[in-house]
């Protein structure tokens, strides 16, 4: 046994934590949450420099990393810093193209010159088998129908990747000249629908179930791994309000009644960070979509523990805009929406 | 990052499965799988069986009879033990009072005290808890008054597991009012056979008879059976209960049990279907079965950095709150599982034909009610917050 972070992984662990401390502040964050496309590109870019792409993608199919630990280091800094970059949907793109052997594709996106979303679930709900969207073939091209709903990242992206009913399955499909209707996310970021009527696309694969399964897995272990980011700052914040506050001539943190609502948030932090651990641990195996359902289950019951808790235990002041605790507690609440709230991963679970 | 076990760990993991295999009586692991009591003859044949192999005092080093193992070698038994339904080795004289004498005891207490702990000669009991000092340990008033070469006894003890078998109790008493309360403790060795120790039971809400009050009336005592200093017995007090917390998650007892809760979801009908396949009921395992695979993980962690000699901090109180509250979480939903039929009581005195639930399941309400306890005893959870919010909110 050994849960010590490899050098590779610490360096680019630390490179990050150092890079968003500096260069993404609190309200360098805020200035660019209100407009399109709700990110920034100029800091897209310099992420990209980073490496942040390649380590999402393993060697043999063009990046340096892609193992679950990669994924979980660096989104566990991207909840630490609250980071509205479009780092989940171009993290599950460039994966699932990986899987279909687009290795010019992966080549930009590594580079940062194409930036993708990945577009997979409907209005209809959050599964696979309930995707309506339809590929057909017409001559050389295909052309795509349906519709796709909150793509994360979608504001100012190059490129959509759409998964959509094929004759052999579930195929993914890439299109530039999708109709999009852009929106801002409430806890930061961008979104959007994506409408699809006659679009014509590039089959990267006809029977892609497998690898789309594989990037949302990947997906969910990010949002777990961000999850345990920001619940550990958030906490931190608290504990040191609760210090500073004082009423009744003392520092509200002498009361037990909060300080055991504190306690039960720090041992819920340890649970999460082993779940997503256990979950990292098997993402290249047979049994990632069990451990990767258990562990987003977890996170998302915590999750809207310690941001409601969060909030109460600061009062008023945490109920402000001004206030970046606020918005640490809005992206953690809402971490258990994406892709898959706990109700769904108890229902995959109970499938298996 | 490597979750798995060395191979070496592996290999031990399979010696203490053979060892199981070969040594675990079927009649006291049955007793154990039924949530049935063991007898004091149950309880020293396993030591006896354990003593043969090197394998009972695990937390003593090697030159004193201990088997020498890790932090994880520790862990692998204990799961094991668990998973295999054996009697849980009783801790007072192994792990409790020998890790005292080896490190506050004298020659001579060690080598009179310890070989009789190992052979089984003398049965301890721990006499900490009085009814006006639970949580609040320290302001405990069983005196101990000097005369001459003896102490002069007087208080009472409660809470006194297993001490109906026992014939030596080590005491927390007072040998001092002045300063801090923590001050003026001492801990001394008392043969229960002398006059003026008195035993009552007390009997819990599952009927069951575990624990005990203990009268000290006039109770003498040779000075020499001190162990420390006069008046330091705090110290000695705080070493022992990190030593309780050890195994504190109890990872291998709730695989078992949430093993025996997914086994009787199948095997129980309602609502015309298995109640594992009720969604309700569904969900509520999975989430707790999750839970454990997060302790499991939390756990691992904790031995792994334990192995490397860090000492366990702040983790193994959060552990201990995690881990009771996930086994009582298991027997509850074991008790719910049952439905109508958790009720018939004492279930194990019921004919075959008036039970309609599994065999193993028939004990488990008064498990359940049994259990409540695992949140209350070694440093009750709200006190182990404390310990965590100390550390947290210090300035």
């Amino acid at each position: 046994m050994d849960f010590k972070l490899t050098e590779d992984r610490q360096m680019l662990s630390d490179t990050l934590r150092r890079y968003l401390a500096d260069q993404y502040t609190f309200d360098f964050r805020n200035s660019v949450i209100d407009t399109a496309p709700y990110h920034s590109t100029e800091k897209w870019a310099e992420l990209a420099g980073l490496g942040l792409i390649g380590a999402f993608v393993t060697e043999e199919k063009g990046g340096f990393g892609g193992a679950g630990f990669d994924l979980t280091c660096v989104f566990e800094e991207v909840g630490r810093g609250l980071c509205v970059e479009p780092l989940l949907g171009a993290m599950m793109s460039v994966r699932a193209t990986a899987e279909c052997g687009a290795e010019d594709l992966v080549e930009a996106q590594i580079g940062g010159a194409q930036r993708l979303v990945l577009a997979v679930f409907e209005p209809e709900g959050e599964a696979l088998d309930l995707i309506r969207t339809t590929a057909t073939k017409s001559g050389d091209a295909w052309v795509l129908n349906g519709r796709k709903s909150v793509v994360y990242g979608l504001p100012g992206a190059d490129g959509v990747l759409v998964a959509a009913k094929t004759d052999a399955g579930l195929g993914l499909f890439l299109t530039k000249d999708a109709e999009t209707l852009d929106y801002a996310m409430i806890d930061g970021g961008g979104a959007g629908e994506v409408i699809l009527d006659n679009t014509t696309a590039t089959c990267l694969s006809e029977d892609a179930t497998a690898i789309i399964e594989a990037a949302l897995d990947a997906g969910r272990l990010a949002l777990c791994a961000e999850a345990v980011g920001v619940m550990q700052v958030l906490t931190d914040m608290t504990v040191d309000y609760l210090k500073q506050r004082k009423q009744f001539g003392r520092p509200i943190a002498s009361f037990q009644a909060l300080q055991h609502r504190t306690v039960d948030m720090a041992i819920e932090i340890e649970q999460c960070r082993a779940i997503t651990i256990l979950a990292a641990s098997k993402l290249e195996t047979a049994e990632a979509g069990k451990y990767v359902a258990m562990a987003k289950n977890l996170i998302g019951r915590t999750a809207n523990l310690i941001a409601e808790e969060a909030i109460q235990l600061h009062g008023g002041i945490g109920m402000t805009w001004e206030y970046p605790g606020s918005h640490y507690a809005k992206r953690l609440s809402m971490i258990d929406h994406q892709l898959g709230d706990r109700y769904a991963q108890l229902y995959r679970l109970m499938a298996a | 990052m490597e979750l798995r076990f060395t191979p070496e760990e592996e290999a031990f993991r399979a010696d203490v499965k053979a060892f199981l295999a070969d040594n675990l009586s079927a009649e006291v692991a049955r007793k154990g799988r039924n949530s049935e009591g063991l007898t004091k003859q149950d309880m020293e044949d396993w030591h006896a069986a354990l003593n043969a192999r090197g394998w009972l005092a695990v937390t003593w080093p090697k030159e004193h009879g201990g088997p020498g193992w890790t932090a994880v070698e520790r862990h692998i038994f204990e799961e094991e033990c668990a998973l295999a339904y054996a009697p849980r080795i009783v801790p007072f004289g192994l792990n409790m009072l020998g890790p005292v004498l080896l490190k506050f005891g004298n020659d001579a207490q060690r080598s009179e005290i310890l070989p009789r702990i190992l052979d089984g000669s003398d049965w301890w009991c721990q006499g900490y808890s009085e009814p006006g000092a639970g949580s609040d340990l320290a302001s405990l008033k069983t005196r101990a008054v000097r005369d001459g070469d003896e102490y002069v006894i007087n208080g009472q003890k409660t809470w006194t597991t297993l001490g109906q078998h026992a014939n030596k109790i080590f005491c927390l008493v007072r040998t001092s009012t002045e300063g801090k309360p923590q001050e003026g403790i001492s801990f001394v060795l008392v043969d229960m056979d002398t006059p003026g120790v008195e035993l009552r039971p007390i009997k819990l809400l599952d009927g069951g008879h575990e624990v005990n009050e203990v009268f000290f009336t006039d109770v003498r005592v040779p000075v020499s059976n001190l162990v420390g200093e006069e008046n330091k017995g705090w110290t000695i007090a705080k070493y022992l209960l990190t030593h309780e917390r050890t195994n504190i998650a109890g990872v291998g007892t709730s695989t078992r049990d949430l093993e025996k809760l997914k086994s009787l979801s199948q095997q129980l009908v309602r609502g015309g279907r298995p109640l594992s396949q009720d969604p309700l009921f569904a969900a509520e395992m999975l989430e707790v079965e999750i839970d454990l695979e997060a302790m499991r993980v939390m756990n691992l962690a904790m031995l792994s950095a334990a192995k490397e000699g860090a000492a366990p901090g702040l983790q193994s109180s959060m552990l201990k709150i995690k881990g009771t509250v996930i086994r009582q979480r298991i027997q509850s939903l074991i008790k719910t599982a049952l439905g109508a039929a958790a009720t018939p009581f004492p279930a194990h005195e019921l004919p075959d034909n008036a039970r309609s639930v599994p065999e193993d399941a028939a004990g488990a309400t008064a498990a359940y009610f049994n259990n409540r306890k695992l949140s209350i005893f070694g440093g009750s959870n709200e006190i182990q917050r404390n310990i965590i919010a100390k550390d947290m909110f210090r300035s």
